[in-house]
């Protein structure tokens, strides 16, 4: 069993806390995905996983071992890095075989190994390679394979696609994700836990996702749950592209006040609601789940287009509402070209993909999210 | 009408064609005038040195004759002679002495001030910063204000004409001088090649071993050029606490030429002048690659 468990777990840099007592499961097998904004501790914690940050105060647990104070190398974790860090002066051979060759396994077996692991990622054609003949994708390879050979119980990526251009990015995404997927059917070892920054790559490749902001746990749920129910309206703001509209509004009964405009909620979103609602909150509304209508329909907000972009198969409107933009996608084919710059929208939010969340604390007030 | 386009082309051709020899000849001009500048500061540059290798050719009357550096009946007796020196001993021993107070002294600098470097570099201990601020104002110190209690010290250790006094300082990291540099050097260097080892299993020694003291490898070759020319060249050092002949490196025996005869032999002195610094011109230009991008620290690319 390679579960890695995170208790409590602190990290305070004299003075300044960098990670709030963080409380995080990883189940054996799970591909979990920390994600959230620079700063936000992420790369913090997975160094703490791994043993490179001391930690001030909590529990790691990788397996059933408690891990708190040792080292690195005898964790049980692979590591790969943003930059590669592969050894400059070691071969790809020996780079892929340096941990192995540290615990002096037997020739024949490093041998079998580094065949195994370059069949795999096929690098076979690189082993005899430096580090600086290999273009980024290869040397990315390498640094997988070099987590990959020693068969750790846990597999730790920090932002490792981040120095590779979009195309490759995006093949090395489904590259990762399928080797998570044979090691999982070979029955082997393959709990990952995968820092970035970038919430496609987190959409794409988790089983879970665990969203990060300053230190503290905002939301873990799997892709669908947070885009569907965040929790708060920063996982609402975060995940999803381009970002969740947050409006500020105020709310009495059912009737939402923005700026000068109103807006009746729908009884769906009413039913959702919890009892105790604040008077200010904030109206999350994706750009996908706006309606654009006619200037004649009821219940919309109106908005001052303030630019167009078009994207091909689809066109973001940005609309300035009671001095709020907004951006509303709607398909191309839909797409009405006489609505252009400084021209009067109407928008329609869809009922039941409308989010409420409390203004004070940013904690979602439907009921469904919670759920 | 085309003829007279044609004239016109050809008026503008033979134009263009004056304006670009005109060019070519400025700047011929201006490449034969900064190198025949180049080469002149070169030469007096380099003229003792070049005088020096002359005059060791020379006989020791004309030595004195003129200041032009070409022997009129070139001899070698000035090295026959300077090789047997005045003393029971050949030059070759010098030579062996010189080398047997530099290589002990190398290894024990490279060693002692790489693990010194990386300590003060990779690790954050108690009174980090007092030690490397200390470590940096003896950089600052004349060598001169600790002779004395120095000797004072090595003779009651009983280490007085032994070539301890000259290996133990550096092979506690004495050099500041090496250790500074080569804490700048690692500075330069990304740490993850170090935690990538780490979490390969290496201990702190490991990780030193297998991973920093190859990347180091340019800024070692540097310290060992430096403390090869250093060495080579201190008399001061030889002079303190050695006292017997037959443990003398060539810096001294060198003046030790001096000293014993009346009347200087010039060219015995001169030509084993050209003998000392010959070693140190060699290692310079077969090392000069690597020393250049040792002492340009940053030179490393993650």
């Amino acid at each position: 069993m390679a579960r890695l468990q995170l208790r409590n777990l602190e990290k305070d840099y004299g003075g300044f806390k960098a990670v709030h007592g963080i409380n995080l499961d990883v189940a054996d097998g799970e591909f979990m995905v920390l994600v959230g904004p620079s700063g936000c501790a992420k790369s913090t914690t997975l160094r703490m996983i791994a043993g490179l940050e001391r930690i001030t105060g909590g529990e790691i647990r990788i397996g059933d071992n408690l891990v708190n104070d040792k080292a690195p190398g005898e964790r049980g974790i692979a590591m790969v890095f943003q930059n590669y860090a592969l050894y400059p002066h070691m071969k790809v051979r020996k780079n892929l075989s340096f941990g192995l060759r540290l615990k002096r396994r037997p020739a024949e077996e490093i041998e079998q190994a580094t065949q195994d692991v370059s069949n795999i990622l096929e690098i076979g054609d690189y082993l005899e390679r430096l580090p600086k003949q290999l273009s980024g994708g290869q040397a990315q390879r390498v640094a997988v394979g070099r987590a990959l050979i020693k068969k750790p119980q846990v597999f730790l990526f920090d932002e490792p696609l981040s120095n590779l251009d979009a195309k490759l990015r995006a093949s090395m995404r489904v590259r990762i994700t399928d080797l998570h997927k044979q090691l999982k059917a070979d029955g082997l070892q393959s709990t990952v836990v995968y820092v970035t920054h970038d919430q496609t790559e987190a959409m794409t490749m988790g089983d879970r996702i665990c969203v990060m902001k300053e230190g503290r746990i905002m939301q873990v749920a799997d892709p669908v749950t947070l885009y569907n129910r965040p929790a708060n309206a920063f996982v609402a703001g975060f995940i999803g592209s381009p970002e969740m509209n947050l409006i500020d509004a105020e709310l009495s009964g059912s009737r939402l006040a923005i700026g000068t405009q109103t807006y009746d909620l729908s009884p769906e979103i009413m039913a959702r609601l919890s009892p105790k609602t604040p008077k200010g909150v904030t109206l999350g509304v994706r750009p996908q789940h706006f309606a654009v209508v006619g200037p004649e329909a009821g219940n919309a907000l109106t908005g001052r287009v303030s630019h167009v972009e078009f994207m091909g198969h689809e066109v973001y409107l940005y609309i300035h509402v009671e001095g709020q933009q907004i951006i509303a996608v709607v398909s191309a084919s839909n797409y009405d070209r006489s609505k252009i710059n400084g021209d009067l929208v109407r928008l329609s939010p869809q009922p039941e993909a409308a989010h409420l969340f409390d203004r004070q604390s940013g904690e979602t007030i439907s009921l469904a999210a919670i759920q | 009408m085309a003829n007279h386009i044609l004239s016109e082309n050809l008026a503008l051709d033979e134009e263009a064609d004056r304006i670009l020899k005109a060019q070519r000849r400025r700047q011929f001009i201006s490449a034969t005038l900064r190198y025949g500048v180049l080469t002149l500061v070169g030469l007096v540059m380099l003229y003792p040195l070049i005088w020096l290798i002359g005059a060791s050719f020379k006989t020791n009357s004309e030595i004195f004759a003129g200041a032009g550096f070409i022997p009129n009946e070139a001899t070698i007796s000035g090295y026959v002679q300077g090789w047997q020196t005045s003393t029971p001993y050949t030059f070759g021993r010098f030579f062996w002495n010189t080398f047997l107070i530099v290589v002990p002294k190398m290894i024990g600098t490279v060693v002692s001030c790489t693990a010194v470097a990386y300590g003060f570099a990779r690790f954050d201990f108690p009174g980090k910063k007092v030690l490397f601020a200390s470590l940096i104002a003896t950089l600052l110190l004349p060598n001169v204000v600790t002779r004395i209690p120095q000797y004072l010290l090595f003779r009651d250790l009983g280490w007085l004409d032994s070539f301890l006094p000259l290996w133990v300082p550096s092979a506690f990291a004495g050099d500041a001088f090496f250790v500074f540099m080569l804490v700048q050097f690692l500075r330069a260097i990304p740490r993850d090649m170090e935690e990538a080892a780490r979490v390969d299993g290496a201990n702190t020694w490991q990780v030193l071993l297998f991973i920093v003291v190859p990347l180091l490898t340019p800024a070692l070759i540097s310290v060992c050029l430096f403390q090869f020319m250093w060495t080579m060249n201190d008399f001061l050092g030889p002079l303190i606490y050695l006292s017997s002949v037959d443990k003398f490196p060539v810096s001294l025996a060198l003046k030790l030429s001096i000293d014993t005869t009346e009347a200087f032999e010039w060219n015995r002195i001169l030509a084993m002048s050209v003998l000392t610094i010959m070693p140190a011109l060699i290692v310079f230009f077969v090392a000069q690659k690597y020393f250049i991008e040792g002492i340009s620290a940053g030179g490393v690319k993650g």
